[in-house]
């Protein structure tokens, strides 16, 4: 479903006397169809840089990002028109971040639905179900459903940033270090809903901070 | 999916224009005045697609000619040059006849259009916040009358029916419906670009240009209107054009972002990745410089 | 008859001294080229060289030019002020224009030619054999709105009226009504906004699919307009606040109509209030 073939990322800071900050280098690697797929690697190897090149968040220097996308077929994802990967981005590809990047003033219970109404179009009472269930199923406790999640704790809009990447059953869900502010106990119910998702046909690429849960759940691993 | 809106090579100079201003000028030569001429490149071959239910964001400081773009597109100043686009499944009924004279799905240049056309195709198509609300808005004229100024230009003829539209929107936008009578002047900043807000979408327009709408408010007064922007996006389906100095406001509202210096678009690219991998040295420096 | 014959059988203008008509010929051919124009493009406002004439700008010297340009001795001419034969105003320009074109004046609606008028419209319904030649203080309709010249002309151009409307609609919402009494402004011909002259809304209507000519002079501001036979004219109204005339309590006082404009007249001794007709020949031809 997705093959990176030498894929390299410095940047150029401009501002500080042209500088270069090393991204990544030569990583080529496969994922197929329904892999949870980890990426592996010490701190500073460039992990993060590669699913942001992924995502697009980071524009690629060299290299290709090879797609097998449902709408548009196999596509570079390094040089795709912004349109079509704003388009892949939100029927097709998922990006959970580290920390939530929260949208004032929007309940947690907003959030998580939002997507699930316009990606999934389904009704706002249907959505209201599934975000529910996802905000249960992660132990949010009900009287924080209608709150602003900027007051919460990390660990809580850490978990809200999840339910809200995932409710909407993206086909492929980029994760970087999903689990990384969350204590045991919930990393274990974050890790059994990626599962689950996984059994729906979610394919996966993932960073893990903790290497034990990384073995637990990749499929297969690649080092940078 | 096919874009709503195309320009193509926009630009306006002020002033009498020399064969050197557009190679003198830019972002290379860190100024939009011509030195042989003195003329002011405000903007110079600026090209953009704008889709439909799209927000694409203008992000640059004072000067860059982001506020141009905007005047240019609502036809307020004419260009120097450039084409502009529409596509034709956006016309209504009538100017769909006025503008037959292509057998491609888009328009031809609407820069070229006498004034009565265009003025037609922004009282049909457009509405836009300014900054300033005393551009948008008659300050002593109610703002029910505000708001129905752009339907009676529509052709609207019944009071209350132009009454019940505008309560409407007054609800919409926040404004009590109590306060329909008054005059713009004796409202707060805040109410005032929200009574914009409202004058704006009367003509249920497909394309809504905001022109630094939350500079110069108050910060919770800001997210408010910015709140009301992101639920009429949501809710009417409608194209922005939005212009700002502010990376968070940007941030907020734009898939899509083009960053102007110095009358040129220097970069344009995903918001995300404008704000994380900026490229060129003027984006960089205006992600560093953000607060 | 037409002018020229008239001249050979006449040795002498009727003044010694000035032409037919008082005005040159030349200035004479430019307004009439200019009525031309106004009648080609109904409610259009032409521009004009509005010469000097004897009396001052604002008394009356656009409609002065019109009727000057337009008479012939056989003509019969009816000059009236707010519907008044006898006023000074009146009087001085039928007798002004009997002098210099030797035509002969009427107070009869019915047998005048040509009729000139200050705010009024007469009563007596009118005929496709006659012209109306109205005095206009204010040409543009849309100066409340708009004060540059300018841009009225360019809201007409593009048919821009909307401010138009919108003072209406805050009349509406202020006061309850549309509160314009006279200068009411009318549609022409489904295309320009027109200022009527200061006639009051009672005359309105008399404008729309009329037999007669009706031709607006405005001396000051250098400009003419025109409604041609047959055009409609339709007051601007909402589909909910309709365009209405004015009421009368009473008859006329000394006529008893009750189908005319009425003037309210405050008796100085008992400070009663008096209802007569404005329209004094139509007023004085009910009582014989």
């Amino acid at each position: 479903m997705l093959s990176i073939e030498n894929l390299n990322k410095t940047f150029n800071i401009q501002i500080l006397n042209n500088i270069q900050v090393h991204g990544c280098s030569n990583v080529s690697f496969k994922v197929d169809s329904g892999q949870f797929f980890a990426l592996a690697g010490s701190s500073g190897k460039g992990k993060s840089t590669v699913l942001k090149c992924i995502y697009r968040t980071y524009l690629p220097g060299s290299g290709h990002i090879w797609y097998d996308s449902a709408n548009y077929g196999r596509i570079d994802l390094a040089c795709a028109p912004e349109r079509i990967l704003l388009d892949i981005r939100s029927r097709e590809m998922g990006y959970v971040s580290q920390f939530l990047n929260v949208i004032p003033r929007v309940s947690a219970i907003d959030l998580v639905m939002e997507p699930i109404i316009v990606r999934n179009g389904v009704s706002h009472a249907n959505a209201r179900e599934r975000a529910c269930n996802l905000l249960e199923k992660l132990h949010i406790p009900h009287e924080l459903f209608n709150a602003y999640p900027a007051t919460f704790s990390g660990g809580e809009q850490q978990r809200i940033n999840i339910a809200r990447a995932i409710g909407w059953k993206p086909r492929l869900l980029l994760l970087d270090e999903p689990t990384a502010s969350l204590d045991a106990k919930s990393i274990n119910q974050v890790l059994n809903l990626l599962s689950e998702l996984r059994g729906q046909g979610t394919t996966m690429v993932g960073i893990f901070h903790d290497q034990e849960i990384m073995n637990k759940t990749a499929s297969q691993t690649y080092t940078l | 999916m096919e874009p709503l809106l195309k320009a193509r090579n926009l630009s306006k100079i002020f002033g009498s224009g020399c064969q050197h201003c557009i190679a003198a000028t830019g972002s290379e030569a860190e100024t939009n005045v011509c030195p042989h001429c003195n003329s002011v490149v405000a903007c110079n071959d600026v090209n953009f697609d704008l889709f439909p239910n799209e927000v694409l964001g203008i992000v640059g400081e004072s000067g860059s000619g982001k506020s141009t773009l905007i005047k240019l597109t609502h036809f307020e100043w004419e260009t120097t040059s450039g084409e502009l686009n529409l596509h034709r499944s956006a016309l209504p009924d009538g100017l769909g006849e006025l503008l037959a004279d292509t057998v491609d799905q888009y328009t031809r240049n609407l820069f070229a259009l006498s004034q009565f056309q265009q003025r037609q195709i922004r009282n049909a198509l457009m509405g836009i916040v300014y900054q300033n609300p005393y551009l948008g808005l008659r300050m002593n004229i109610s703002s029910g009358g505000n708001i129905a100024e752009r339907l009676l230009g529509a052709g609207w003829r019944h009071i209350g029916k132009m009454r019940e539209r505008a309560s409407e929107l007054l609800e919409k936008t926040e404004i009590p419906i109590s306060r329909m009578d008054e005059p713009p002047k004796n409202f707060s900043g805040g109410m005032q670009q929200r009574v914009q807000i409202a004058k704006a979408l009367s003509n249920n327009p497909l394309l809504l240009l905001l022109d630094e709408v939350t500079t110069g408010l108050d910060l919770s007064v800001q997210a408010r209107v910015l709140d009301l922007i992101r639920n009429i996006q949501s809710e009417f389906q409608l194209s922005m054009l939005v212009v700002s100095h502010d990376l968070g406001v940007i941030n907020l509202l734009c898939n899509r972002t083009m960053v102007m210096k110095h009358g040129r678009v220097v970069e344009s690219g995903l918001t995300d990745q404008i704000l994380q991998d900026p490229q060129h040295r003027y984006s960089q420096l205006l992600v560093a410089s953000q607060l | 008859m037409n002018l020229r014959s008239w001249q050979q059988n006449n040795k002498s203008t009727p003044l010694a001294g000035y032409n037919f008509g008082f005005m040159d010929d030349s200035a004479k051919k430019e307004v009439r080229r200019s009525l031309l124009k106004a009648v080609a493009i109904p409610g259009y406002q032409v521009p004009f060289s509005s010469p000097e004439m004897p009396i001052a700008r604002g008394w009356g010297t656009g409609g002065m030019q019109i009727t000057l340009s337009l008479v012939l001795p056989q003509d019969t001419l009816k000059v009236i002020d707010q519907g008044c034969d006898d006023s000074v105003n009146a009087v001085n320009i039928k007798k002004f224009v009997a002098k210099v074109a030797a035509v002969t004046s009427t107070t009869d609606t019915h047998r005048a030619t040509v009729i000139q008028t200050r705010h009024r419209i007469p009563e007596e319904p009118m005929t496709g054999e006659q012209m109306l030649v109205l005095q206009v203080p204010y040409p543009e309709a849309l100066r409340d709105v708009e004060p540059s010249e300018l841009e009225t002309r360019r809201m007409h151009a593009e048919g821009d009226y909307a401010r138009m409307w919108l003072h209406l609609y805050e009349d509406i919402v202020r006061y309850g009504e549309i509160s314009i009494s006279y200068r009411y402004p009318v549609t022409v011909n489904d295309r320009y906004i027109m200022d009527p002259s200061p006639i009051p809304r009672w005359d309105v209507p008399k404008l729309h699919m009329s037999e007669t000519l009706y031709l607006f002079g405005a001396g000051r501001e250098k400009r003419i307009y025109a409604i041609p036979p047959y055009t409609s004219v339709i007051p601007l109204e909402f589909e909910d606040h309709k365009f209405r005339v004015e009421k009368f309590p009473n008859p006329c006082q000394r006529c008893g109509s009750t189908n005319s404009y009425l003037d309210e007249i405050i008796n100085d001794v008992d400070g009663s209030r008096q209802y007569f007709c404005s329209d004094t020949g139509y007023c004085d031809k009910r009582c014989t």
